[in-house]
Formats: structure tokens, C-alpha cells, sequence
């Protein structure tokens, strides 16, 4: 963080078309040494062609993008210190998981006792000794994921890119891959710069991360920070779910004009007639509909307008039959305006 | 509530199943070996009967032997039609015939290669319709016209003369005619010309599986390779080859066994110097020696059967 550091990666005001649509649309950005830098975005937001840009496969129509400083816009993919882990994994299906693996220094002409030994420590790093001789088709899709991280690994890059690495894995091996991803992003110091669409792993992994929209980055911080102070209604809606409360309604709580979000979870759900602390914000609503989801349940509830809040609750001392009677009643919500954020910045509204 | 749900669905499913149709397609349904039936009868019908039969009958007439005096065909078992085969002059048509058929796969895949890249990889959507039009179209006119039109096109008045004639090279060409054992009175009585229409007649054949091949490496092995620091020289080397290499086995094959058995165009322009199409059928038909006929027939059988060991060895149907 200190001035004196180059960014691993700038991109200065970057902008790529494909033929109508602005896919990247003016980003400046510095990514630091050893970070785990996070673009997240929804699908067309300009992260991958971001994640392109820096690895070479595109060149921006207008700006700079410099990897420690120099200026790598109009190089070769071939000619840049930067490594791809690829979404669909992209192993090479006619070499085995060793010869894949070992294909980069292959290609720089590393000496073979060295290559086999730099294979085989990679092997072990992702943990799959013994599989070298292995054809990518004989894998599973998270064994693939590993070959794939070990390929880019092995050539020791400046900077590793990861495109949507865990997309394809299921639910368990996807939460386990986040740890052992950030476990090992930490033990060889190399900065990553991830690509997700998924907000809870961008939440989980990154030192930092940039939310995307439209071609633009809209806020960038650490995910504490994203998740507690949004700027734009987008971030507010993208990242966690958050209620957006504007016009007559928000004014009659807050007492002020001003837009303001504010998470599920904070939201006590209780009886019309509660008595409501001095201080509080409150509302009076009727459920609308309720989401049993085992570990919580989801209510919705309407206070009027037509303007539905999403409020979240632990089922610490309920039971399915208790919250599912719950729709169609009249409740309190009542929250502490601490947690209300107010969204300073204009932008599109984000679904909620 | 309940009562009245499940009514309805009995009345449904009753309404269903009364129709003949219907119940003819339950009972399919629930028999997945008469499925496979349907599906495999016929065309193992016509393969297993009619193509395998007459194999097995080719076989069987290459053990007779004709009489000589007679001119009758001795159904026993004997080797001398065999021996027959493996004289000097018969041996020459084999040599001939395999080596043409080699020389021409080689210059297809060659001749084929960059094509099929590029309706793979680089031609744009708009392009890539019209590369295919361009491919298929003369397929679907006879190809006997296609070879007659080839021989006014080589003839000795023909368009390639004139070429030669007006950018001053009819020396060259008469120089390459004049070669013993390839040349000829004109391009279109030699085993040049031969060649050159066989590479023309089979070319679609051999970039198709290519072009095939191709088209199925993902984008992003080639991103990969460079991402790794390939060059695109070594990219194409390392992970392009490899991957099209099951499409070019394909495609020689086609233009290897192709050119084996053709007998029309060594006919339409050849010379004396017979290949192995044009020795069966005259021995077939001219002579009536049908054991001959069907020991020729057995040598490019034989001949495919080893380049297709080959093959696998080589690791081309590991992608099947």
C-alpha cells in the first residue's frame, strides 16, 4: 500500500469495444503486488474482457494496461509474465497431466531433469502426486481444476489470472477450492487477479475487489467495505441482498429524503403492537410470502406502495411450521438506523 | 379436494391410453431391445447380408482358378490364381497403383491443410458458407463429367498448353511430358494428368474431416498454448497438429482407398500402363476371369487393412 511499489497491474483509462457494445468503457485501475485482486460482475460487465486484456488475447481500443510498470498493450500473449487459468479449464487433451503441466517449460526450454522436478512439486502443491501420467479426460472436473492451476503455476508468473476457475465445480468442492485457491495464492506470494460473477466468493477469497457494471467499475474496496458501504445502488443490490428504500415511505422512517440501503439481516421481525426503542427505525407490513430455508427463513414483507423488504432470520428457536404460518401477517420491522446506508452516488438500481 | 385430483388424472391417462397409437408406443417403450431392433435392422440387413455376402463370395472366387482351355471357371480350392497374381507384370500394376494412391493422399492433405484451417479457424461467418458451397459444389455434379472436363482442360489444345504457350514455358512442359515413366504425348494421356485429377476429385474428401477435426479444438486450447508462451509456430506444432491429426487420418484414408480402386480416371487418362481398377474390371468382364479379378481386388483390401493398423498405431482413433 505504501507509494514506493509499482502496481503489479494499471489499467489506465482502458476502453475495448466489440462492434456496438462498450465492453470495457474507460477503467482505471491499480492492482498491488501479492494481492488477490477479485473483478466481480455480472455476465457482460467487462470483467473477462478486463481479465483478456491483461493476458493478451485482446488489446484495448483506447488507454494502457502496464504489468510492474511497463507498458504491455500491443504485446503478444506469448510475450507477457502472466499465466491463465482458464474457465473451462482448457488442458490439453491429447498430453497427459504431467506433459500438460510441464508444457510452458517445455516450451522456454527448461532442461528435462528441471522440468520434472518443478512438475512434480507442483503436483504436490495441488495435491495430486501419482496422477501425472493421467490423460485430462480421466480426471474429475475438480482434479482438471488443479491441473489447470498447476500448468499456470509451474512458470512462476508475475501475476496469475482466473477466469471463473470454479464455475463448473458443485456447491462443497467450490467452498473447499476457495480456501485451498487463497491458501495457496498465499504461501507462493504471486498476485491473482480473480474474475467471478459470484459475490459470496468474492467475499471469501479477495484482499480487494473491483464490482463491475455496464463496462465500469462502480466501487472497489475490501469486501468489508463493499458489503458494508456500498456507494451505488448497483453494489448494494449485487453484492448480498440489500433493501433499497427511496420516496414518501423512506422519508416517514428516516425522516430524511435521501435513498438509503439496508440489509436483510439487520431487520427484527416482530408484532404490530411491540412496543419500538427510542432511536429505532420502524414500519408496520404484512407478509407477503416466506422462504424456509433450513439454516434461516426469508420473509417478504410489503409496507404499502407496493414496496416489498426482504428480512432474514435465524431459526434459532423456530421451527418450519412456526415461520410458514407466518405469511399473510401483520408485522413490526424494526432496525438500528446505524445500519442504513445512504447511496451517495447515482446509478442504475440493482435488482433487490 | 384430494378425491377430485386424483379422478381427473385417471380420467386423463384412460382417455390416452385407448387410442391404438398410444398403446403401440407404450409397448415400444417398454422394450428397449426392439428399439434397437428398429434402429439397427435395416442397415444390418443391407451391410451384414449384402455387403459382407459378397465379400465373402469375392473371397470364396479368388481360390477357383479359370481353364485356360475351356475358359470355364473350376469351382475348387486352388492357389494358382495366387500365383497368378504374384507375377512380375502384375506386381508392376500393384507398385504402380499404391504409389500413385500415396503420392496423392500426401499432396491432398497438403493441398488441403490451409483450407481447412481456414474455414475452421480464421474465415469470418460470412465467408465460411461460401468456403463450404465451394468445397461441396462440384461434388454434386457426376464426377465422369468433372473427369472428361479435366482431360479438354489438360489437353494438348487445351487451357494449360495455352498458359504455358503465352508466359513463354511450353519447354518446361514439354520437358515434363517428355520424363520417362511420368510423361506423356500431353498432359492428358500421362500419369501426370492422372495425378492431378485424382488430387482434384478427392481433395473435398480430405479437407472435410480435416475442417472437422479443427473445428472442434476449443478456442481456448489455443489461448492456452500462448497464454503458456507459445509461439503461434509452436501452437500449431504442439497442440493444432495433434488434435487435426485423427481428421487427416480420416481424410487419407478416404483418398487412399479411393484412389486404389478408381478405374475411370487412369482410363480417361491414362496410357498402356494399367492400374488395379482397370485390371479387374477387364478381367472381369473383357476376359471372364473372375478368380483374377477377385485376387486383384483382395490386394487393396490387404493394402487398407495394414494403413489402418498404421494408423492406430500412430494413435489416430484414440479421439473416437
Amino acid at each position: 500500500m505504501t507509494g514506493e511499489t509499482i502496481p503489479a497491474i494499471q489499467f489506465l483509462n482502458v476502453r475495448k469495444v466489440f462492434g456496438e457494445v462498450k465492453a470495457v468503457d474507460g477503467v482505471s485501475l491499480d492492482i498491488l503486488d501479492g494481492e488477490f485482486f477479485t473483478m466481480l460482475g455480472p455476465s457482460g460487465s467487462g470483467k473477462t474482457t478486463c481479465l483478456r486484456l491483461v493476458a493478451g488475447f485482446e488489446q484495448p481500443d483506447e488507454g494502457r494496461v502496464l504489468l510492474l510498470g511497463r507498458d504491455v498493450s500491443r504485446l503478444p500473449p506469448y510475450d507477457r509474465d502472466v499465466n491463465t487459468v482458464f474457465q473451462d479449464y482448457a488442458l490439453f487433451p491429447h498430453m497427459s497431466v504431467g506433459d500438460n503441466i510441464a508444457y510452458g517449460l517445455m516450451i522456454r526450454k527448461v532442461p528435462k531433469g528441471e522440468r520434472d522436478r518443478r512438475v512434480n512439486e507442483m503436483l504436490d502443491l495441488v495435491r495430486l502426486s501419482g496422477l501425472a501420467h493421467r490423460k485430462p479426460s480421466q480426471l474429475s472436473g475438480g482434479q482438471r481444476q488443479r491441473v489447470a492451476l498447476a500448468r499456470a503455476l509451474v512458470n512462476n508468473p508475475r501475476v496469475l489470472l482466473l477466469d471463473e476457475p470454479l464455475g463448473a465445480l458443485d456447491l462443497k468442492l467450490r467452498q473447499q477450492m476457495q480456501i485451498e485457491l487463497k491458501t495457496i495464492q498465499q504461501r507462493v506470494g504471486i498476485t491473482f487477479i480473480y474474475v467471478t460473477h459470484d459475490q459470496e466468493e468474492a467475499l471469501t477469497m479477495s484482499d480487494r475487489l473491483a464490482v463491475f457494471n455496464h463496462g465500469k467499475i462502480e466501487q472497489i474496496g475490501s469486501p468489508a467495505e463493499i458489503y458494508e458501504h456500498p456507494v451505488t445502488p448497483f453494489v448494494a443490490g449485487f453484492v448480498g441482498i440489500s433493501n433499497l428504500v427511496s420516496g414518501d415511505i423512506g422519508e416517514r422512517i428516516t425522516g430524511s429524503p435521501d435513498t438509503f440501503s439496508i440489509r436483510p439481516e439487520k431487520i427484527h421481525i416482530t408484532d404490530p403492537d411491540t412496543h419500538v426503542p427510542e432511536g429505532k427505525c420502524s414500519v408496520r407490513g404484512k407478509v407477503r410470502d416466506v422462504v424456509y430455508l433450513g439454516l434461516y427463513t426469508r420473509y417478504l414483507v410489503e409496507i404499502g406502495d407496493g414496496r416489498d423488504l426482504v428480512v432474514v432470520a435465524q431459526n434459532m428457536d423456530t421451527t418450519s411450521m412456526d415461520v410458514l404460518s407466518a405469511k399473510g401477517r401483520e408485522v413490526r420491522l424494526v432496525w438500528d438506523p446505524e445500519h442504513n446506508r445512504t447511496i451517495t452516488q447515482s446509478g442504475e438500481r440493482a435488482l433487490v | 379436494m384430494e378425491t377430485n385430483t386424483t379422478i381427473q388424472t385417471t380420467v386423463v391417462s384412460r382417455s390416452r391410453a385407448a387410442s391404438p397409437l398410444n398403446r403401440l408406443s407404450t409397448f415400444i417403450y417398454l422394450r428397449p431391445w426392439l428399439i434397437m431392433l428398429m434402429l439397427l435392422g435395416p442397415p444390418l440387413i443391407w451391410m451384414g447380408v449384402v455387403y459382407l455376402g459378397s465379400l465373402a463370395i469375392l473371397l470364396l472366387n479368388s481360390f477357383f482358378r479359370l481353364d485356360g482351355f475351356t475358359g470355364l471357371i473350376v469351382r475348387e480350392f486352388t492357389l494358382a490364381t495366387y500365383r497368378e497374381l504374384f507375377t512380375r507384370s502384375n506386381m508392376d500394376i500393384v507398385a504402380r497403383t499404391t504409389g500413385m494412391a500415396a503420392l496423392v493422399t500426401i499432396t491432398t492433405a497438403v493441398l488441403a491443410f490451409p483450407l481447412a484451417y481456414t474455414m475452421a479457424r480464421v474465415a469470418s461467418r460470412r465467408i465460411k458458407p461460401l468456403l463450404y458451397l465451394g468445397v461441396l459444389l462440384p461434388l454434386w455434379s457426376s464426377y465422369l463429367i468433372r473427369v472428361y472436363a479435366w482431360k479438354l482442360i489438360l489437353a494438348r489444345e487445351g487451357i494449360v498448353s495455352w498458359f504455358f504457350s503465352i508466359i513463354h514455358l511450353t519447354p518446361l512442359l514439354n520437358g515434363l511430358l517428355d520424363l520417362p515413366g511420368v510423361g506423356g504425348p500431353s498432359l492428358s494421356v500421362s500419369p501426370i494428368g492422372i495425378f492431378i485429377v485424382f488430387v482434384y476429385v478427392w481433395l473435398p474428401y480430405m479437407i472435410l474431416p480435416i475442417q472437422a477435426a479443427l473445428e472442434r479444438v476449443p478456442n481456448s486450447l489455443i489461448e492456452a498454448s500462448g497464454d503458456l508462451g507459445a509461439t503461434p509456430f509452436e501452437t500449431f506444432r504442439h497442440v493444432i497438429l495433434p488434435l487435426a491429426f485423427p481428421g487427416v487420418v480420416a481424410g487419407s484414408i478416404f483418398a487412399f482407398s479411393l484412389t486404389l480402386g478408381d478405374f475411370i480416371v487412369p482410363t480417361a487418362l491414362g496410357n498402356s500402363s494399367f492400374f488395379i481398377g482397370q485390371v479387374v474390371l477387364s478381367h472381369q468382364g473383357t476376359s471372364g476371369n473372375v478368380p483374377l479379378a477377385a485376387a486383384f481386388t483382395v490386394v487393396p483390401m490387404v493394402i487398407m487393412i495394414l494403413y489402418l493398423i498404421g494408423a492406430k498405431r500412430l494413435g489416430a482413433f484414440d479421439a473416437l
